[in-house]
């Protein structure tokens, strides 16, 4: 069969193999990745969440603190008595035991008059902030947390200010408090090498100094998480990549908590198992295609011995029908071309018994005539020949059994070719091996089919040339295996499927009955052997011959 | 003059069969026709021959029953059976049958006479056992 169909239905085979392999093998990998990838995200955005609310509680507890603190103070004490500077320091003092983010403490009556104030700026004090945001929101809220802010000191800090009364009077007790202690907070959820936390106010405008993402006071270079009230996490491609943000608000003075993680860092356990798992993808795509590619050679070289195998017993049996349909037929019209043979064998003959009775001399005519029976006798023959050697082909004669030893067959049949073979320079060489078995067959139907192929090859050769006759005998087979090889012309493509068929032959009009080969083709088929024909044109022609030991 | 055996050539081909028994004439042979089986057993009721030449193949009775029958009457009659082609088992069942020989159209006058007087002495031997 053709070598591309073979090489497409392999092509099939393989796809459909590696589809149904490959198929289940990506969906589980990348169903188990999916299911892995989303658990483990949801897990990093769970601690995110987490860290966030943690930080933000610990900054609100920082506010809550302070405010308690300086309310506590503002309820159990009257601005007459903190008016008192000695005293107020010495509160003051109490409260940095306690914590050194205090930086002053001042005392501002309701008109705005700064009355007292404790720290490392006593100008200050005098200062009216009737105008000032933050008295106004002190005044109209009663606790007022500030944003961060640089103002008279150039350092960040922000302040606290709470409002108390006596009676009709109010006074605001107001503490400054150096920012370093949020931004220290803040700092504890920078994760990893590239993990980020920071505040913003409500404008957007950061409060903390951020690790990447921006300086103190200007806008963050991140998407803007000013509006965010409640807590949420999520995924944001920016410039420099994907980020997980995780945004909070501060419930005391509504400033944003933003923690930013870099997932590279966090996923690092995901994307190692996503390499594993590619790998092991990869290995097993490997080792599938390998292992299929593999077997379905195996597979397809099976198919094609198989198919070879059947297609020679195919060959085997068309020969071997096409044989009998042509012997039926050359023995009907062997009988048929016989009968009126006969006749005019008989005539002839007639006509040269009376021609007998005649004086030939008398009549020059009667000489010709007598010529012409001759010649007409003389065809008769030669036609009956060829039937009856058609006859011969057809006949289903019983070869006799008996014990035959081919290597002498063969020599006897070499040696009465001799004469032949030498007058045309033929060199006809046996190779025989010396411990053949004897095998039970008709040595002279053997002798037949010997003499009719090596005959065949002092043909084909003509003159000048090499005959090869070897034997062996197949072990495994029980078989003898007899090859008769020439180093004649050869025998072309097309006409090597028609040498054993009657009436096939290359000589000349005459030479040859074109019976030989069909002969030998159907003694060595009764015999229960096997023939067959290689040929090259231009390097000669084997025939082999496989006989059966019995 | 002729020799003293009497041959009767059965074939339904007029024209072999005629040529063949003038040529046998010719050769101072007692040879007659049939060109049937049954012709031939009618005239070897009135007729009595040494050696018969059947052709195996012919309409009616054809050359195997006509020898069964030939041998029948006179088992001592030898009969060559003459075919046109060469199917052994005719000829295997005509020898089995007893027929002399068996030979293949077409024939050489001088080998089918030869054959016919083989027949004849054989018969001659038979009968002389017989006896």
């Amino acid at each position: 069969m053709d070598e591309r169909y073979y090489k497409r239905l392999w092509g099939k085979i393989i796809l459909t193999t590696l589809g149904f392999a490959l198929i289940p093998l990506f969906t589980l990998g990348f169903s188990i990745y999916s299911q892995f990838s989303s658990s483990y995200s949801a897990k990093i955005f769970e601690n995110l969440k987490t860290l966030a609310e943690n930080r933000r509680s610990s900054i609100d507890l920082f506010f809550d603190e302070r405010v308690a603190q300086l309310i506590t103070i503002a309820q159990t004490h009257s601005m007459k008595q903190l008016s008192d500077e000695a005293f107020l320091n010495k509160v003051f003092q109490t409260m940095q035991t306690r914590s050194k983010s205090y930086i002053d403490i001042g005392i501002i009556d309701q008109e705005g008059n700064h009355l007292a104030y404790i720290g490392p700026y006593p100008e200050l004090k005098g200062v009216n902030y009737n105008k000032e945001d933050w008295f106004q929101s002190t005044m109209a809220g009663g606790v007022y947390i500030s944003d961060v802010f640089l103002g008279y000191r150039k350092f960040p800090h922000f302040i606290i200010s709470v409002m108390s009364r006596e009676g009709e009077k109010s006074w605001i007790l107001r503490a400054t408090i150096n920012s370093e202690i949020i931004d220290s907070i803040v700092r504890a959820a920078q994760i990893g090498k590239k993990g980020d936390a920071f505040i913003i106010n409500k404008r957007n405008i950061l409060q903390t100094t951020p690790r990447f993402s921006g300086d103190l006071f200007g806008h963050p270079k991140t998407p803007d998480f000013s509006k965010t009230v409640e807590t949420h996490v999520e995924e944001i491609k920016t410039e420099g990549g994907s980020y997980f943000f995780g945004a909070t608000q501060i419930t005391n003075n509504h400033w944003i908590l933003v923690v930013k993680e870099d997932p590279r860092e966090q996923l690092t356990p995901l994307l190692r198992a996503r390499t594993i798992a590619v790998f092991f993808l990869f290995g097993g795509i490997v080792v599938i295609v390998l292992g299929t590619f593999l077997t379905t050679r195996a597979m397809m070289n099976q198919l094609i011995k198989s198919q070879r195998k059947q297609a020679v017993s195919e060959d085997i049996m068309v020969q071997s029908s096409k044989m009998a349909a042509l012997g039926k037929m050359a023995a009907g019209i062997a009988h048929e071309i016989n009968n009126p043979l006969a006749v005019i064998g008989e005539k002839a003959g007639w006509i040269k018994d009376l021609l007998s009775d005649e004086d030939l001399t008398q009549n020059p005519n009667l000489k010709e005539v007598e010529e012409s029976v001759n010649k007409i006798e003389y065809h008769v023959e030669r036609a009956k020949k060829v039937t009856h050697r058609l006859l011969g082909f057809a006949r289903r004669m019983e070869p006799s059994q008996e014990q035959v030893d081919i290597n002498k067959t063969l020599n006897s049949t070499v040696d009465f070719l001799e004469n032949e073979s030498r007058y045309r320079n033929i060199d006809i060489q046996v190779d025989p091996q010396s411990d053949l078995p004897e095998i039970t067959s008709d040595s002279s139907q053997l002798q037949q089919v010997f003499l009719n192929i090596i005959n065949n090859a002092i043909d084909a050769i003509g003159k000048n040339g090499e005959i090869h006759i070897k034997t062996s005998f197949l072990t495994k087979r029980k078989e003898i295996k007899i090859e008769i090889n020439d180093n004649g012309p050869g025998i072309p493509k097309e006409d090597i499927t028609k040498i054993f068929d009657p009436f096939y032959t290359t000589k000349e009009v005459g030479k040859g009955t074109g019976l030989g080969l069909s002969i030998v083709y159907s003694i060595i088929e009764k015999l229960g052997g096997r023939i067959m024909v290689a040929s090259e044109v231009g390097q000669g022609t084997t025939f082999t011959i496989y006989l059966p030991l019995k | 003059m002729a020799e003293s055996f009497n041959i009767l050539i059965v074939d339904d081909e007029n024209d072999f069969r005629e040529t063949l028994v003038k040529r046998l004439q010719k050769r101072r042979m007692n040879v007659f026709g049939a060109e049937s089986g049954q012709k031939a057993l009618d005239i070897m009721n009135k007729l009595i021959f040494d050696v018969v030449v059947l052709d195996v193949k012919m309409p009616g009775l054809d050359g195997i029953e006509t020898l069964r029958e030939i041998k029948k009457k006179n088992p001592l009659v030898e009969v060559i059976l003459l075919t046109g082609h060469a199917s052994m088992e005719s000829g295997v069942e005509g020898m089995n049958l007893g027929a002399f020989d068996y030979v293949m159209k077409p024939v050489n006058i001088d080998d089918l006479l030869e054959m016919i007087r083989q027949a004849f002495e054989r018969k001659m031997v038979q009968e002389e056992y017989n006896k």
